[in-house]
């Protein structure tokens, strides 16, 4: 494929959902191209953020109206795609990383089976094969004891043993895109911050894209090259992370102001005022 | 106001908290750090009685608890947890989840009561009819602050009251809280594993790992980063890092 086309491509995307009075506007107009870099999408619940991602690899319930100009994957128009296309897409040459390890794992699998299984899924190859793929994915990961971890059930993992192991069963087809949403939501500082450094390592050395979706503003901007800001299914603006404390948009500003900060202390904390005028 | 002394709790084999001591002032708000299964929530479990299964000694206001509380334990100290989703009933209206407080304790005079506690979480009086599932995560947190406030307590325990908001809402929150902690002169404990929200409402706080507490410090020592601890550098550095 060319180099410098994207992996990803979004025009004018806009996602709609039934609800009692009619249809949710959830995604308004949403525009980004993804290549093979760090881009982050930040917003606060509701924004739209993970809808969006997953309206790339079309996992949106049947009930979802989407409509969009482009929304392509390497040059593959998703939204014309037959099933058996985006099958081949989703897991092969997307991988999706979810917030809890204890809920996207199966929970009666062991995990070495289930990365097996997700390595198999696109090869043809045998049981014995795969389980070899699968030690080396978790050494990859950096599990120290391999042999242990694939013989654990989830339930047996921590929380950052079991988001290595998801990880792993995300890599083992050598997908393009890994689309992490709120990948380390749910673990420790310590945890998080070793996740994003693995996941940040593994995607630089295999030259794939990385999409990552999270409400921590600071925390991906210290981890991707890009960042969109998202607001009400709008992208307010999108700019170079390290360009974040210089940002001008009022709502980007006002997400990163209302942090409390060890090293300011401040007796109240600014509260965010919505202009009503950024949904207009 | 608090004083734990060697507080200890075990789950079977478990040691969850190994002989924590801390001593909290009137009006004070004090903080518990750690990361998840430091044993920081399971002392304020034990300190609201939710688990009366510890050992050691707790004296609130001046009387050395029991772990069986009276029902007047349980007007004075209330708690707000983490998930208001979770502690919220889901099949009743914010009016009966906050009359409930009001019926336990024998507290007249609900009409008044309940319009004044919405007021004062600045809820829009129409919230009063609603299920908890009609309201914002925000919304909901200030529901149970409320209802925190019902019984008039004296004393505030808060499990990671903000940790599952948005950071504009979490601002909110935290604004609220210090508000409400100025005007009815509470005395809090907070527990939370953001050091910068827990030095933003504490003075004092305390760092917990494995069940212990490794270090005590003011939150302003904290800032200048002079904590000794390596535990609590690590989290100082992991808290400036993100």
């Amino acid at each position: 494929m060319n180099a410098r086309q994207p992996l990803a491509e979004i025009r004018d995307l806009n996602v709609f959902f039934p609800s009692a009075t009619g249809f949710t506007h959830a995604v308004r107009g949403v525009s980004m191209t993804v290549g093979r870099e760090k881009f982050g999408i930040v917003g606060e619940s509701g924004s739209g953020k993970s809808v969006t991602g997953r309206a790339l690899m079309r996992l949106l319930p049947r009930s979802a109206r989407v409509t969009a100009d482009a929304l392509r994957f390497d040059g593959t128009d998703v939204l014309a795609a037959s099933e058996g296309i985006m099958r081949d897409l989703r897991g092969k040459r997307i991988g999706l990383i979810l917030q809890d390890p204890k809920y996207s794992l199966n929970p009666v699998m062991r995990a070495g089976d289930q990365i097996a299984e997700a390595w198999r899924a696109h090869r043809r190859a045998g049981w014995k094969e795969a389980r070899e793929a699968a030690a080396s994915l978790l050494e990859q990961v950096r599990i120290r004891d391999p042999g242990r971890v694939a013989r654990a059930y989830p339930h047996e993992l921590s929380g950052g043993m079991g988001q290595r192991v998801m990880i792993a069963m995300m890599l083992a087809p050598d997908p393009d895109l890994l689309i992490a949403d709120e990948p380390t939501s749910a673990l420790d500082a310590s945890v998080q911050a070793e996740i994003l450094r693995l996941i940040e390592e593994l995607v630089s050395a295999r030259g794939m894209g990385l999409m990552l979706i999270s409400h921590d503003l600071p925390l991906v901007s210290r981890f991707c090259d890009r960042v969109a800001v998202m607001y009400a299914g709008r992208v307010m603006e999108t700019l170079a992370a390290k360009d974040l404390a210089h940002a001008t948009h009022p709502y980007t500003r006002g997400l990163l102001d209302c942090l409390p900060r060890l090293d300011a202390p401040r007796l109240r904390l600014p509260v965010l005022a919505r202009d009503p005028a950024w949904v207009a | 106001m608090i004083t734990a002394q060697d507080l200890h709790v075990r789950f079977g084999d478990v040691h969850a908290v190994r002989g924590v001591s801390f001593a909290v002032a009137p009006g004070e708000t004090y903080g518990l750090v750690g990361e998840s299964g430091s044993g920081k929530s399971t002392v304020l479990r034990a300190l609201s009685g939710l688990n009366p299964d510890w050992t050691g000694e707790v004296v609130i206001d001046g009387v050395a608890m029991e772990p069986r509380r009276g029902r007047d334990f349980f007007r004075r100290v209330q708690m707000v947890f983490q998930d208001p989703y979770g502690s919220l009933h889901p099949r009743q209206t914010v009016d009966r989840i906050l009359s409930e407080p009001l019926l336990v304790h024998g507290i007249g005079d609900a009409e008044t009561r309940i319009a004044r506690a919405l007021a004062e979480v600045a809820l829009p009086s129409a919230v009063r009819f609603r299920y908890p599932h009609q309201l914002s995560g925000g919304q909901r947190q200030r529901v149970a602050i409320a209802r925190a406030l019902m019984s008039e307590p004296s004393i505030l325990l808060l499990d990671e009251p903000t940790s599952a908001l948005d950071v504009s809402v979490q601002a909110e929150v935290l604004n609220l809280l210090a508000d409400l902690r100025a005007a009815r002169s509470l005395t809090c404990i907070l527990v939370s594993h953001n050091l910068a929200v827990v030095a933003h409402l504490c003075g004092r706080l305390a760092v917990m790992q494995g069940g212990q507490i490794v270090e005590e410090l003011t939150a302003e020592t904290l800032r200048e980063g002079r904590a000794e601890h390596p535990h609590t550098q690590e989290l100082v550095e992991l808290s400036r890092d993100m």
